[in-house]
């Protein structure tokens, strides 16, 4: 008999790292995202884990290379600005191939913005985000179940690639109470860490670095990494669909965008409109080929995103050969309504094919 | 006749590649022979810093994690944390520690994080080629401060193993130095002290070394040896700031 | 009485180890290393006392010595 819980989207999360034997949490306090490092100050002692409020999210992200680097699950969280800090660290996860869970609980932007939901940070979670030639996964929830499903993920995903994962919420996700299903932790079968530094006890020293100056070291490390992101793009891209196999537009959305927009639709439903929804649950690797092969008879998608514009770019790269793309964007200051994503359907799907 | 002095095990036979006369490779041998003393070698993790000290994990024979400039302490706590029984040490320079890391060495001290820092400060940023340091001296001529440090332009110099010491978190705060065989012994027990700190879950402990940069200072190794005895030591004064006997903090 | 010996390949001239000597007699070799360096070299064995004291401020673990 499966437990449900009537939980806040950042506590459901928190509480997936600790199902996912996450027992060291760094974090620095900064709105809309608190509720993850206060959950886990409680929870973690509980468990004989370890809670640190660090300094700053600089130290926090140091932090979890340690951790990391001791062969540990760890875990940090913060919102954009916060999360622009930790680029440098994050830049160091993804060269030295450390396991890592980073959530970004988006707010509004740039500079110190607000504190309302917004997705403007996309660009920062999928093109790598700080210097260098790397990426991050990113899993992208919808939902307060999701925010707890994708965490045990990310976790799972973190160790198998040896590389940086990040947990994209938003505002509304993390503040909003939801019924969660509270199911058993089924882990991925998974490497041994075999590079983990523990002290050099009778075996030859190990290391963890980033730094490569020999001829054509730092070439090879990143046709390396290169093929890990490759294998990434062949085996972890995941998307939901709904309604689209008779659409004659299908609106592509994530997090709370596809929310909103899911109501949007059935409202465009009710009045005869055939539309349907492709919604992205890995932003890196954005799942291309399932929106390449809907593209094969749908030629009519609006992404529908809280910026002014950034996935939609994705979406283009994905179907601009074979279909058309337009753009409605809600920038951060209060999320969407169904009501106003109805009419950027419409306006959109006039003029669409009968 | 028996040797009475050979390389210490946990530093590994390889050439140095640091400047004729820097005492970088002094401190790397001095902390080897702390390691070996206590015979630590196996279940200690170093922890290299940005700048000439990022090397030490070509000359120490034990896993070493490399940390973004400045973050050493930081990266040592997530270790330390995670490894309660293992010996953790960073090794930084003054830019490293004293600049951008400042944060971090102030709030892991402050923590009281049970780790071992190796702080070399030779009043100079080396490996990027003689910047102005929060350690260097009024007066002192560097590619950044052509006209030598000015009190009005870029403040004082920092004075850390003094400032270290008068957080409770510290347990140990040392400043010594390698110009003269006396110095340099008197450098050798405060390294071990440090160690042994550790190693009894004493706390914190940290040693700052007064290091010549001969390359970068324009002087022969024996002239920067001078300066830091007439310029480096009467800002600088050796000593050891704070030692606690036990854990009578708690 | 004592003795060092320099690794000839290690030393860089830098003659710290000269300033460390309280017997003076370390000097420096008329031939060059690989480096291009005149390593430091024990000028008398019968003065030197195995003090090590040369060792010990050697920046680059160049010397050994015996007593």
């Amino acid at each position: 008999m499966e437990k449900r819980l009537f939980i806040k989207g950042n506590e459901a999360l928190a509480w997936g790292a600790i199902k996912a034997s996450c027992r060291y949490y760094f974090g620095y306090p900064i709105t809309p995202q608190n509720d993850i490092p206060e959950y886990l100050s409680k929870q973690l002692a509980k468990v004989e884990g370890c809670f640190i409020q660090a300094e700053s999210e600089v130290a926090s992200i140091n932090m979890l290379l340690g951790a990391s680097a001791a062969g540990a699950r760890a875990m940090t969280s913060s919102s954009s600005p916060g999360i622009s800090l930790m680029q440098e660290g994050i830049s160091y996860l993804a060269g030295s191939e450390l396991p890592a869970v980073i959530v970004n609980i988006t707010r509004s932007g740039p500079g110190l913005g607000g504190i309302s939901a917004s997705q403007g940070d996309y660009f920062q979670a999928t093109r790598g985000g700080g210097h260098g030639d790397y990426r991050t996964l990113v899993l992208a929830p919808h939902s307060v179940q999701e925010m707890h499903d994708l965490t045990l993920l990310a976790f799972d995903l973190a160790d198998k690639y040896r590389n940086p994962v990040v947990i994209l919420g938003d505002a509304v996700l993390g503040q909003m109470q939801e019924t969660m299903i509270d199911r058993a932790y089924r882990p991925l079968e998974l490497p041994p860490k075999d590079w983990t530094l523990t002290g050099a006890a009778g075996r030859k020293p190990r290391l963890i670095k980033s730094l490569y100056l020999k001829e054509g070291e730092m070439e090879r490390h990143n046709w390396k990494l290169f093929e890990k992101y490759q294998r990434m793009k062949k085996e972890e891209a995941r998307y939901e669909t709904s309604q689209e196999e008779d659409a004659q537009l299908v609106v592509v959305a994530f997090g709370t965008a596809a929310r909103v927009s899911k109501t949007a639709i059935r409202l465009a439903r009710n009045e005869g409109l055939k539309v349907g929804l492709f919604r992205p649950i890995t932003l890196f690797p954005f799942p291309e080929q399932g929106l390449l092969h809907l593209s094969q008879r749908v030629k009519r998608f609006l992404s529908i995103e809280m910026n002014t514009g950034q996935m939609v770019e994705d979406v283009k790269l994905s179907v601009a050969r074979d279909a058309d793309v337009h753009f409605y964007g809600h920038p951060p200051g209060s999320p969407p309504v169904p009501e106003e994503l109805l009419e950027a359907i419409k306006k959109v799907y006039i003029g669409a094919d009968p | 006749m028996k040797q009475v002095f050979k390389r210490p095990q946990s530093l590994k036979d390889i050439p140095f590649h640091f400047c004729p006369g820097c005492h970088h490779g002094t401190i790397h041998r001095l902390v080897a022979e702390a390691i070996d003393h206590f015979d630590l070698r196996e279940r200690t993790i170093g922890v290299a810093g940005v700048g000439c000290s990022v090397f030490v994990y070509e000359y120490f024979d034990i896993d070493v994690a490399e940390a973004p400039h400045g973050r050493a302490p930081a990266v040592a706590t997530g270790l330390k944390r995670v490894l309660r029984d293992r010996i953790i040490f960073t090794y930084q320079g003054d830019g490293d520690l004293a600049s951008i890391g400042m944060s971090e060495i102030v709030h892991t001290a402050n923590r009281g994080e049970n780790i071992t820092v190796i702080f070399v400060n030779n009043t100079v940023y080396g490996m990027t080629g003689g910047q102005m340091a929060p350690t260097t001296l009024l007066g002192q001529q560097t590619t950044t401060s052509p006209y030598g440090r000015d009190f009005l332009q870029d403040g004082y110099p920092i004075r850390m193993a003094e400032m270290l010491a008068t957080l409770e978190g510290t347990s140990f705060s040392a400043r010594v130095a390698l110009n003269t065989p006396a110095n340099l012994m008197k450098a050798k027990k405060a390294v071990r002290r440090a160690f042994e700190m550790q190693a009894h879950d004493l706390g914190f402990s940290f040693v700052e070394f007064l290091s010549a940069c001969p390359t970068n200072w324009g002087l022969n190794p024996v002239q920067a040896n001078e300066r830091v005895e007439k310029e480096l030591i009467p800002y600088f004064p050796l000593g050891i700031f704070k030692e606690r006997k036990g854990t009578d903090y708690l | 009485m004592g003795k060092i010996i320099v690794n000839r390949e290690r030393c860089k001239a830098c003659a710290l180890c000269t300033l460390a000597c309280p017997k003076k007699v370390i000097l420096f070799s008329q031939e060059a290393n690989s480096h291009g360096f005149c390593p430091a070299e024990l000028s008398s064995e019968t003065e030197c006392t195995g003090c090590a004291l040369c060792a010990e401020v050697c920046p680059d673990v160049a010397i050994e010595v015996w007593r």
